[in-house]
């Protein structure tokens, strides 16, 4: 056992495939193929406030907490203090590592104002410093942040340079997997120093980009020797309880599974629309239109019945407080507050630009992930959009929603359309994301503007190409049939109109089955009557005929009864008693 | 070069009393702190430098106290050493840092605050 333990190591280790070690940065081991070059410098540029002191702090926390790797985190810009103090609300326990000997922090502090140089010197001090919190806790992580300030802190650059180029080829001696950051530098250079020249293995660029005084974060990867990896700008996401959050949109997968099961719209003449049973679960719904037009409305229909069947639905709101909508869906007969007492509902309310895109999604994933709800909604979707670049926006959209599908959460996002113009286009193009497609309209004519519903499009479902009218009343939403008219489609009283005729129309035609109704009635009777009448004359006609057959009868018989007699007088002649009875007969 | 032994009141403050005593007591009495990484010839120049100047240059009385922080890593940290050479002046007040093997006698009677800058 003790020998194959101490075996040569296993294939694997004596491949050329570069080793690495997990960052511990959340997606960028995806990016990255398996994280950092293993025992090598990476270099992490980037502006002031730009997440570099973040990363190399996480790279050596999560190497500390997870991977059994301490780490020393020399510091040349903030004391240990207030390193603490800093990560502390991003949920890093420093000072219990620090106790458990899994990391050790080294303030360098360099005023250049206080020294004096006189002559030749090397940065000895600095490198016995490492070695010795090296060695104390047997680190395996490094972090330099930012060794850049041994520029504004020393004057002689030479010294500086040959120094720096000394001290990272050391760390490559040592073994130790190390993150140095470095300023963004103008120009040709990446860095203001030119950094890049000593740490060449791997470059990591952290931007922090402030468009429309909103800011958004992005990481690319400048350079990685000898390994494959992302070369797209990565949003990312500095969170409070997990630090940097990556999301690498390109690593995604399509092969979530597509569940057959149905739920409501909460809207049953939608439901019907949509092959009689509602939206896929799991599946994401765009709601879109004008101002106006209702999208709230619909959203609050599915969320309450999400939260009739027992389920539970996350609402983010971005337009109306919580107090707002439920006032506002009550009028139109959706009382949600009882949902939220019972916390079916949860309504999360806040300004769009109260944060930057990234924040605004970690908040709603990290919501998402807490509450695991069966159903999010999102309205409107656009406003996110209005804080971040459309690209930005869509690319964080795909992660949110990819997110949910996975987990067979069903998404409803409305999304404000311009109120003119063509409206069959979302404003950042996410339709391609949605599964099922509804577009709210309104229809001018008559003098009157009402709201039409359209179902653009349906994924796996037979779905009804008909226009709707949609008819918010204190009930609720109603969808009702509308009629082709000479010029166009028709609504409002121009529907109610020629609803009214249509009825005025059936019933003339009631009207007129009574009439003809009754005239039947009439001619059946006549004819009833001359039938009846008939056949009386045909019982007339054979009674007499009856009668004269009767009088013949009764003629032949009395004949016959004549001869008789006469014959009886004839015989009289022969026999006395005959002739008798003749000769009285003649008297 | 006096008291080599004495690790423990090397990084520790003055304390209030010390630092009254030292101020009567010396004036012109300067305290010095030289660390350096290992006996290089760097470091004995930075020696001789000092030496010569406190003893032919300027004529005053000083304490220099050597500490070699390849023996002693630990206190590195403390005492906030970077680049070496580096001379530390406690006494008398600022306290200054100078860097270096001592070889520029006007830059170090300057961050001495012996000289002024001309």
């Amino acid at each position: 056992m003790d020998q194959a333990a101490g075996a040569p190591a296993p294939s694997g280790d004596t491949e050329f495939a570069l080793a690495k070690v997990p960052s511990g940065i959340h997606g960028l081991d995806e990016i990255t193929a398996g994280g950092l070059p293993k025992g090598r410098p990476t270099l992490v540029v980037g502006k002031a406030g730009s997440g570099k002191t973040l990363f190399a702090m996480q790279f050596l926390v999560s190497g500390a907490t997870q991977y059994n790797e301490p780490g020393v985190f020399v510091s040349f810009e903030e004391t240990a203090e207030d390193l603490v103090k800093n990560v502390h609300s991003l949920g890093f326990d420093l000072p219990r590592l620090i106790a458990q000997e899994k990391l050790a922090i080294d303030y360098v502090r360099i005023e250049k104002s206080e020294i004096e140089e006189t002559g030749e010197y090397n940065l000895d001090g600095l490198f016995i410093r490492l070695a010795y919190a090296i060695d104390s806790i047997g680190a395996k992580r490094v972090a330099l942040d930012t060794i850049e300030v041994l520029f504004s802190g020393l004057s002689n650059e030479g010294i500086i340079r040959a120094e720096l180029r000394r001290l990272l080829s050391w760390l490559k001696e040592k073994g130790v997997t190390a993150v140095v950051t470095g300023e963004s530098g103008q120009g040709e250079n990446l860095t203001r120093h030119g950094l890049e020249e000593y740490v060449s293995d791997a470059v990591i660029f952290l931007d922090h980009r402030v468009t429309n005084q909103i800011s958004t974060r992005r990481l690319r990867i400048v350079k990685y020797r000898g390994s494959t990896h992302g070369t797209n700008e990565y949003p990312f996401l500095i969170t409070g309880n997990e630090g940097i959050v990556i999301m690498p949109v390109t690593t995604l997968s399509l092969d979530h599974e597509a569940l057959e099961d149905r739920v409501s719209t909460g809207i049953e003449r939608l439901d019907a629309m949509l092959d009689g049973r509602g939206y896929f679960r799991g599946s994401s719904v765009l709601i879109s239109g004008a101002p106006g037009t209702g999208k709230t409305s619909f959203a609050a229909a599915f969320a309450d019945s999400v939260c009739r069947r027992g389920e539970r639905c996350l609402y983010f709101a971005f337009e109306e407080s919580q107090g707002q909508i439920v006032r506002n869906m009550r009028s139109i007969g959706i009382d949600l507050q009882p949902w939220i007492d019972a916390g079916n509902l949860v309504i999360r309310s806040s300004r769009p630009t109260a944060y930057g895109l990234e924040t605004h999604l970690a908040t709603m994933l990290r919501d998402v992930q807490v509450l695991r709800p069966d159903a999010v909604v999102i309205d409107p979707i656009s406003s996110l959009i209005s804080v971040s670049s459309e690209a930005d926006a869509k690319a964080m959209l795909v992660r949110f929603v990819d997110y949910l599908k996975v987990n067979h959460i069903t998404g409803l996002f409305t999304d404000l359309t311009q109120a003119e113009g063509t409206s069959e286009q979302t404003k950042i193009e996410i339709s391609s994301l949605m599964d099922t497609w509804i577009l709210l309209k309104f229809i001018e004519s008559g003098g009157e503007r009402n709201r039409g519903l359209y179902v653009l499009k349906s994924r796996g479902m037979a779905h009804s190409n008909q226009i709707r009218e949609v008819i918010v009343t204190g009930e609720g939403i109603d969808l009702a049939d509308v009629y082709l008219g000479p010029g166009g489609v028709l609504t409002g009283s121009a529907r109610y109109i020629r609803e009214m005729e249509e009825e005025a129309e059936l019933r003339n035609r009631e009207d007129e089955l009574r009439v003809r109704q009754i005239e039947a009635d009439r001619k059946r009777k006549v004819l009833e009557a001359r039938i009846a009448a008939l056949q009386a004359e045909c019982r007339g006609v054979q009674t007499e005929f009856d009668r004269f057959s009767w009088e013949l009868d009764r003629k032949k018989q009395v004949r016959s009864e004549e001869r008789g007699h006469l014959a009886r007088m004839r015989e009289a002649d022969r026999t006395a008693g005959d002739s008798r009875k003749e000769h009285g007969g003649e008297r | 070069m006096s008291n080599e032994s004495d690790n423990q009141g090397r990084n520790r403050p003055l304390t209030a009393e010390e630092f009254e005593t030292a101020l009567k007591s010396m004036d012109s009495r300067y305290i010095l702190r030289l660390y350096v990484a290992g006996m290089t010839p760097r470091s004995q120049r930075a020696i001789e430098n000092i030496k010569n100047i406190f003893e032919t240059s300027y004529k005053g009385s000083y304490d220099l106290e050597v500490i070699d922080i390849y023996q002693h890593p630990e206190l590195a940290k403390d005492a906030q050493i970077l680049a070496v050479p580096m001379l530390i002046k406690q006494l008398p007040l600022p306290i200054r840092r100078l860097i270096g093997d001592m070889s520029d006698e006007d830059r170090v009677l300057v961050g001495l605050g012996i000289k002024q800058l001309e």
